[in-house]
């Protein structure tokens, strides 16, 4: 921007007054503008009023000149560079990650992050290539505050409390005494490799002790970005991803407090006890601070959604603001802004998806999500980019001796201290877990960007030791990275289950938490169970008191999921094309009266009452019955393109319930006639019927003229002896549709609601499967 | 992960007296032994002479308790002292005793945890119904169903150990021991659940209780006509629905283990 600026001030020099004053005007507005520059380097709002300020000194400055015909068309590259730069680098890198998925078998053999890397090397070479010099795309400042934060953030805000918190301990084991371990191992091991290098003269006999330190600090960290995206592939059980998983976020402390202290020391020279001592006191800060912070604006998050109820479209930022100041002000005090992010995003996630709308809660979603998916992309092709780019300076020993020593020393660590655990673990760690423990210590960016941000002067290393790292990186990544997924299946370690949690898992889960703390309690001591509930007991009776607005975000858990899960099963009622299922995970005939206990007497008469149909006729009346409904739905679509601002889920939802109760009703009926006529055609049974209709809704188009005419009548139908199955059939689907209508004029609002919730579910599956994570706050 | 806990209680117990004069049997006697032979022993070595000394003590009976719930030694020393505690050393505790724990009276699923204590299902002794008293001995049948799940264990044993857990659990919902849970029995388990979350609690329960046992009939016996009924949870539709939890590493509690402790009064008498 300044440079672009630049040759216009020059002929300005040596005028008259009044140009002096043009002249001076136009330098106050450039200083402006450099000063603002670093500011606002990414965003695009800060370029507009310099690009005013600009024409408007060019502007005044034509007028001493002769006029020239004014320019139709013009050309200003530089006017828009920047921003215009990062949307296509954004853009490649979206492309690239669509393009993997379209060809076919690549992204199940080869990890997306390798493919990344191999993208970025190319774009790197053909810049290289073209003569143009590499932009600094992986530049520390770029990458801490821009790139970092989505990806932390999605993980926090979606971090599995339950498993989190129960293996809190082993976590922070391995984060702090297996990151400690791995920076002195590797650091302590690297620097007598150095010294003993007998027939090398070169500088590596120079490297001190303290500068090796450094580096193994910066190399011993296991990386989130690169495990989530490894991970994420490899779909391996809960206990070992939140194991890996839960380290690389947790080891931030670590890092940068050695870091900082190296890099300090590293500059003097000696370091004494006390320093050791304060070093420790400063983990301690780093790490406690960080979460401190990160929970302060959590709860602030947390108490700004329970006012937001009037004004909905802003709802999901307030979530993404509170987040990155959180991560701000950690970093504004050098302490753990990772670990800031994670304590901001789970604190504030219960209090906030109970106050905030259904649609605020989707977009929440999705946002992180997609931040956080483009944010990786374009960290690993930014690392591709930087690798062709940076000035290397490969030292054989060097790097072979780091690789080496980054395995040995990960691997020891790994089962010295799941030695030390298991006397603790209940459920204890096997061999297997041991080794995809190991195995999953992938390190990635963050490593190198703080290998950058080394200062050339007081490392004159610095170049090698980003050679290392990026080599280390490269080797875990590629490496590590695509065989661990074909040694979990030879090793046959546990994946993750797929399936969705049923409501007997979720009472049961309760009740064995009760049931666990009684116990204790009958023991007579506090274990942790006791202490969960009491903590639950008080965010229950407090804490959910002053943060969440509404009653019904405060009713019990197993109240909730059950809300949660007939709401889902109405969406696919209505999707599926009207099929009553019970809210229950498999299709299956059974319904409520095969488990009531009392039968309806009705049952009987209507079976002798009913006359047999043709088979021909009940699919005539199976076809407009899902024409309607097909239009139904199609009507039900339009609607989701204008009201974005009233979401009325909360005022619609009861409204909702009992309207879907009332469907469930009618289709019980239907579906006990059509079992009591089924004999006579199998085929056609509902399951089968259901099938079809949710295997392929679009095959019913709605056919104008084939739409009965509505006749409701609703005096008669529902006595059982006049009663007869076409009738049923016409007059359920025309009530349905009647419903709707009477909704549309009576109640706009409420029933507007309902089917803007409806269409937002059908068209929208959910970023991931991880929707049912509703974690209690404390697990 | 660490047990102040543990080593809290013991040291509370031994602290201001000594080790000597410790009211806890091992010690007492290891006490005794070394002044009396002045001979240095571990504590190990000391109580296995002790046993063999006197058949009537309780510890004899503790090692026996211990073939057979998989305890050790210490946690039921320690689980022995809690329940005379409870007792007010009695020989039996009552419903009262239990129900007259503070911290259990916000429990909302008290009536249950304290009937299985005096369920004779649980006690592995093949006979139904309930009692009114129970001695040590099924004090700990009953929390030897809470015990985890060891890393030498083989997958049998696990199999076994999962099947025993989740058949405490079952005969907490069986109330009337007729082998199924009815739809009436998992209301009730559900009311229970939600009775501490007042009125809306009460209006769910059911709906959540008809919701699960609807899925439960429809895992199980997916296809069903309108005319059949289905009965009730069997035990193993009840194993089916609850595969996913994983019941034999999650249904455990941390039994305290003074195991050090005592190693160390031992070690310090010699």
């Amino acid at each position: 921007m300044t440079s672009g600026t630049g040759p216009r001030g020059r002929p300005g020099a040596g005028r008259g007054l009044p140009e002096r004053g043009l002249l001076l005007l136009l330098v106050l507005v450039l200083l402006e503008g450099s000063v603002v520059f670093p500011l606002g380097a990414a965003s695009s709002p800060d370029v507009d009023p310099r690009g005013h300020s600009e024409d408007r000194a060019v502007a005044e400055e034509s007028q001493n000149y002769s006029k020239k015909a004014f320019p139709v068309l013009s050309l200003d590259y530089h006017h828009i560079h920047v921003p215009f730069e990062i949307a296509l680098w954004v853009l490649l890198a979206s492309l690239m990650k669509l393009g993997f998925h379209l060809i076919p078998r690549l992204s199940s053999i080869v990890p997306e992050s390798c493919l990344l890397i191999v993208v970025g090397l190319l774009v790197g070479g053909f810049i290289k290539l073209a003569g143009e010099k590499v932009p600094p795309v992986l530049d520390s400042q770029s990458f801490f505050l821009c790139l970092l934060p989505p990806i932390i953030l999605d993980a926090g805000y979606f971090l599995p409390i339950r498993p989190f918190m129960e293996n809190l301990g082993t976590i922070l084991m391995f984060a702090v005494v297996g990151t400690l371990w791995n920076a002195f191992f590797v650091g302590g091991l690297l620097y007598a490799v150095c010294q003993i290098q007998p027939g090398n003269p070169s500088d590596l006999h120079n490297l001190e002790l303290l500068p090796c330190l450094l580096f193994a600090s910066i190399i011993s960290a296991v990386d989130p970005v690169a495990v989530l995206a490894v991970f994420e592939e490899i779909h391996i059980n809960e206990l070992l991803h939140i194991l890996v998983f839960g380290e690389s976020l947790l080891n931030d402390a670590v890092t940068v407090v050695l870091y900082h202290l190296f890099e300090e020391y590293s500059g003097a020279g000696t370091v004494t006890i006390l320093d050791g001592v304060l070093g420790v006191i400063s983990f301690l800060v780093v790490a406690l601070g960080g979460v401190l912070v990160g929970a302060i604006y959590g709860f602030l998050a947390a108490f700004t959604s329970r006012f937001t109820s009037h004004v909905r479209v802003i709802e999901p930022l307030f979530v993404f603001v509170y987040s990155y100041m959180a991560y701000l002000s950690a970093e504004m005090f050098h302490l753990s802004g990772i670990m800031a992010l994670i304590a901001c995003g789970a604190v504030m996630r219960p209090y906030v998806e109970a106050n905030i709308s259904h649609k605020s809660h989707t977009t929440i979603k999705y946002f992180l999500k997609m931040w956080s998916s483009v944010s990786e992309t374009l960290i690993f092709i930014f690392l591709g980019v930087a690798t062709v780019d940076g000035p290397h300076s490969w030292n054989w020993t060097f790097v072979t001796v780091t690789v080496l020593l980054c395995l040995v020393s990960r691997v020891i660590g790994v089962i010295g201290l799941t030695f030390v655990i298991n006397k603790f673990r209940i459920v204890k760690l096997t061999t297997k877990d041991q080794f995809i423990v190991a195995y999953g210590g992938l390190r990635g960016a963050i490593a190198f960007s703080l290998g950058f941000l080394l200062e050339e002067k007081h490392f004159p290393m610095r170049d090698m030791f980003l050679t290392a790292i990026i080599t280390v990186i490269f080797f875990t990544v590629f490496v590590q990275g695509m065989t661990i997924k074909p040694l979990v299946e030879l090793l046959a370690v546990k994946k993750k289950q797929e399936a969705k949690r049923t409501i007997n898992e979720e009472i049961h889960t309760q009740f064995l938490d009760h049931l666990l703390t009684g116990i204790e309690d009958i023991c007579g001591h506090y274990g942790h169970h006791h202490w969960k509930d009491k903590l639950n007991r008080i965010n229950k009776k407090y804490v959910k008191k002053c943060l969440i607005a509404d009653e019904r975000g405060r009713e019990p858990q197993l109240i909730a999921f059950y809300h949660k899960m007939e709401m889902k099963q109405a969406i696919e009622l209505v999707e599926s094309g009207g099929g009553f299922k019970p809210p229950s995970a498999l299709p299956s005939t059974v319904s409520m009266q095969n488990i009531q206990p009392k039968k309806p007497a009705a049952a009987k008469p209507v079976q002798r009452a009913l006359p047999q149909l043709p088979k021909g006729r009940e699919e005539e009346i199976r076809t407009i019955l899902r024409s309607n409904l097909q239009r139904t739905r199609q009507r039900l679509r339009s609607y989701n393109r204008h009201t974005l601002v009233a979401d009325p889920y909360e005022e619609g939802f009861s409204d909702f319930i009992i309207k879907k109760q009332k469907i469930i009703e009618l289709e019980k009926k239907i579906i006990h006639m059509n079992n009591l006529t089924l004999p006579a055609a199998p085929p056609d049974s509902p399951t089968l019927c259901r099938a079809r209709l949710a295997s392929d809704p679009q095959a019913y188009r709605p056919k104008r003229d084939s739409v009965p005419t509505i006749q409701v009548d609703l005096a008669s139908p529902q006595s059982p002896d006049s009663v007869n199955l076409m009738d049923e059939f016409r007059a359920n689907g025309s009530r349905r549709e009647e419903e709707e209508d009477q909704g549309l004029t009576m109640r706009p609002r409420g029933e507007d609601g309902r089917r803007e919730q409806l269409t937002r579910c059908l068209s929208d599956p959910g970023p991931s499967a991880d929707e049912d994570e509703d974690e209690p706050f404390l697990p | 992960m660490l047990r102040p806990r543990a080593l809290r209680t013991g040291c509370v117990d031994l602290g201001p007296r000594g080790c000597q004069r410790v009211p806890c049997a091992w010690c007492a006697r290891v006490g005794d032994r070394a002044s009396r032979t002045g001979r240095a022993g571990g504590a190990a070595a000391a109580a296995a002479a002790a046993m063999g000394a006197s058949q009537t003590r309780p510890e004899h009976r503790h090692q026996d308790l211990a073939d057979r719930t998989g305890f050790s030694l210490e946690q039921i020393k320690n689980l022995h002292k809690r329940f005379q505690q409870l007792s007010g050393d009695e020989d039996t505790i009552s419903k009262e005793n239990l129900e007259s724990i503070p911290t259990l009276a916000n429990n909302p699923i008290r009536k249950q945890i304290i009937g299985a204590f005096f369920d004779k299902r649980n006690q592995h002794r093949g006979e139904a119904g309930s009692c009114d008293q129970i001695g040590f001995e099924q004090f700990l049948m009953v929390m030897s169903h809470f015990r985890p799940p060891t890393l030498k264990m083989t997958a049998e044993e696990k199999e076994a150990m999962r099947r025993e857990k989740l058949r405490f659990l079952f005969n907490m919902h069986d109330t009337d021991n007729d082998g199924t849970i009815t739809l009436v029995e998992y209301r009730k388990v559900v009311e229970e659940l939600l009775s501490k979350s007042g009125s809306i609690g009460q209006e769910a329960a059911e709906a959540i209780a008809d919701a699960a046992m609807l899925e439960v009939a429809s895992t199980n016996v997916p296809t069903m006509g309108p005319d059949d009924f289905y009965e009730g949870i069997t035990f193993e539709h009840f194993e089916q629905i609850l595969k996913g939890l994983e019941m034999e590493s999650r249904m455990h509690i941390r039994f305290l283990d003074v195991d050090t402790t005592t190693m160390r009064c031992g070690k310090s008498t010699s």
